[in-house]
């Protein structure tokens, strides 16, 4: 717990002088009580149960992406892919959706979280893994390239593929009800998927922390040449990391169409990927921290349109915001300098 | 109309050379930032915010050729941004280019809604002449190709060649590339570092910006917010096609450009564009893996160096 807090502080200090920022925006372009500007966000954030509901629903996919980015991260890798491995789950959840017939539930969702998993690990592991290790292509360029490949392919299954229903629109077929995941809140788009969710946090905490493979994973991220020298093999760990990162993104990608979907759409860009390479930042990439991490952005989010309605403020300030968080967390070097120089200053007075 | 006739229509050879331009000004960017090493993965959000302040300024005082130069120096102010925080401040370069995208993305979008609200951009908003060459102008097909371009497309050509020679044949592209390869031995040298970083990021941030402005007045005159949609990030992969170098970039963009372009053209074909749009991220994939000739970044590209005084 004494870990989590001295881990949150930069980050929580990096919100404090985001937010400032963002209010000094609001009041420089259209003159509005910043105040109340967040005041109306935290409402439509967390104000109603239904608000709650929907800024649940939005967490959701951020805290499984964001710990498969945090496994990454653990290990000294950067999956900027996580984007187009969530649509790899999504594709592959649609299409075990809906062509597998006459499986009760308890048999189908298993089912599909076993290969949109599967999926995700080969996506995000095999190529940008093994690229990594034989030859030392970056994984930030080799995942994000897959990451294009992988929504090239959903457009292409989707508009002039297999996947295409009949229609207008490009979109999947739905799936079927055995693939559905219950709703939780009726009304509200809140599914059981909130308990995948959980059950996923509490696996990568153990993952990371209680077996020797996450120790390995960490002690590589930590320094790859001692971990060398201790005998660990370095590459192993490299592609088994991004394996299993991409398989939570893929995950992810299968819970959104389990629980909220229900069918594939022709939108370019789900954004969760993004977003939780944010999460995963803010969490330090610790399985908790990502938790309330994503409960904050999906909060920022959803209160965004209770903002918008309420103030006429657009609900872009949140990714300012959020753009702003990043870069002070990032440039940790200040806050040493600030500290010492306060430090010295001291130690002049006495 | 059959399959080939497409590849005789000059149409689709402009079009490629139109669609490579904002790909390849960002990627000759990222090859300066990179060579300085420092790598910035915000070329996406350097081409937003000068697509934004371009064309803001070319409506707010008529006149295009403005607007494409408040739209450089903001791309060259935010780059500074980023140089500070990348050579000062030894942030990781990764996470400091997703902080620049999405601060990015919402500034513009933020911006455009506080100030034009539904109505977007000004209509009367000038943009930058397309331009027909004389002599070439006359040449049948050829001129249909190379004359009637934007003016920034040709802008570009001579920056290309001059970005080849400033990065090859000057001292300080010398001194820019040693840094990138080997800043301890640079700095024992009595090379600045920090300095060839600033210069390197911010003449990469000069490039990108223009980029962005042809987006915005170069090829229409308006501004619409995420308009850049994801050629910052395409542009990275066209850097690391060419090579790292400012004529390799170019050549990666156009086989982009001819890809983009080709996607658009073979509509009425059974060959799905999407199919055709997935190729230059593979080949991206292979060249970084070394089939084809390997690509290979700069030694000390995106660790952050601490200066030893």
């Amino acid at each position: 717990m004494k870990k989590l807090l001295e881990g949150a502080i930069r980050p929580i200090l990096a919100i404090i002088i985001a937010v400032l920022v963002g209010g000094i925006v609001i009041v420089a372009t259209t003159g509005q009580n910043p105040f109340y500007a967040y005041y109306s966000l935290l409402v439509g954030a967390f104000g109603s149960s239904m608000n709650i509901a929907t800024t649940l629903t939005n967490a959701i996919p951020l805290i499984i992406t964001g710990l498969g980015i945090a496994i990454a991260f653990s290990a000294g890798l950067f999956n900027i892919g996580a984007e187009g491995q969530y649509w790899i789950g999504a594709i592959v959840a649609t299409y075990i959706g809906y062509s597998v017939k006459g499986l009760p539930g308890y048999l189908h969702i298993p089912l599909i979280i076993v290969l949109a998993m599967l999926a995700g690990a080969l996506w995000g592991g095999l190529v940008p893994g093994l690229a990594k290790v034989y030859t030392g292509a970056h994984e930030v360029i080799t995942t994000m390239m897959m990451s294009y490949v992988a929504i090239y392919l959903s457009h292409f299954l989707l508009e002039d593929g297999p996947m295409m229903d009949k229609g207008v629109i490009p979109q999947s077929p739905i799936i079927n009800e055995s693939a559905k995941l219950s709703r939780l809140i009726e009304n509200s788009q809140l599914s059981s998927g909130l308990f995948i969710a959980i059950i996923a946090v509490i696996i990568v905490y153990i993952l990371m922390y209680k077996t020797t493979l996450g120790f390995e994973m960490r002690s590589v991220g930590f320094n790859q040449r001692a971990s060398k020298y201790a005998g660990m093999n370095v590459a192993t760990k490299l592609v088994t990391s991004l394996g299993l990162s991409g398989a939570f993104a893929a995950l992810a990608g299968a819970v959104q169409i389990m629980g909220v979907q229900h069918r594939l759409y022709d939108s370019f860009t789900s954004g969760y990927g993004y977003t939780a390479i944010v999460v995963a930042l803010l969490a330090n990439n610790n399985p908790i921290g990502v938790v309330i991490a994503s409960i904050f952005l999906a909060g920022l989010s959803t209160g965004a349109q209770e903002m918008q309605m309420r103030t006429n403020i657009s609900g872009q300030l949140t990714d300012v915001v959020v753009g702003l968080i990043i870069f002070f967390i990032a440039i940790e070097e200040l806050y040493k300098i600030v500290i010492d120089r306060i430090q010295k200053k001291k130690q002049k007075m006495a | 109309m059959d399959f080939l006739s497409i590849f005789a229509n000059p149409y689709l050879w402009a079009s490629t050379i139109a669609m490579a331009t904002p790909l390849a000004l960002p990627a000759i960017g990222g090859t300066f930032s990179e060579r300085s090493g420092v790598v910035n993965i915000s070329m996406e959000g350097i081409m937003l915010i000068s697509a934004f302040s371009s064309a803001a300024f070319a409506g707010y005082f008529h006149n295009a050729w403005l607007g494409l130069l408040m739209g450089v120096l903001s791309g060259m102010l935010i780059s500074a941004i980023f140089a500070w925080a990348a050579a000062r401040m030894y942030a990781n370069q990764v996470v400091l280019g997703m902080a620049f995208n999405i601060f990015a993305s919402g500034i513009t979008a933020y911006l455009f809604n506080a100030i034009y609200g539904p109505t977007g951009t000004p209509s009367d908003t000038p943009k930058i002449p397309d331009i027909n060459i004389p002599i070439i102008d006359s040449i049948p097909f050829i001129g249909k190709i190379l004359s009637g371009q934007n003016a920034i497309v040709y802008i570009m050509f001579i920056l290309i060649i001059l970005a080849q020679w400033f990065l090859f044949k000057t001292t300080l592209g010398l001194r820019i590339r040693a840094v990138g390869e080997n800043p301890e031995a640079a700095e024992t040298a009595g090379i600045n570092v920090v300095r060839m970083k600033y210069i390197g990021v911010i003449l990469g941030g000069a490039f990108s910006a223009l980029g962005g402005a042809y987006l915005a007045i170069g090829v229409l005159n308006s501004f619409s917010p995420e308009m850049s949609s994801g050629r910052g990030y395409i542009a990275l992969a066209a850097m690391i096609f060419g090579k790292w170098t400012p004529v390799g970039s170019f050549l990666a963009a156009i086989l982009f450009g001819f890809a983009t372009a080709l996607s658009y053209s073979l509509q009425n074909f059974a060959i799905s564009k999407n199919l055709i749009m997935m190729l230059p991220y593979i080949v991206t994939i292979l060249a970084l893996v070394g089939i084809g000739g390997k690509s290979v970044a700069p030694a000390a590209d995106g660790v952050p160096y601490r200066p030893k005084k």
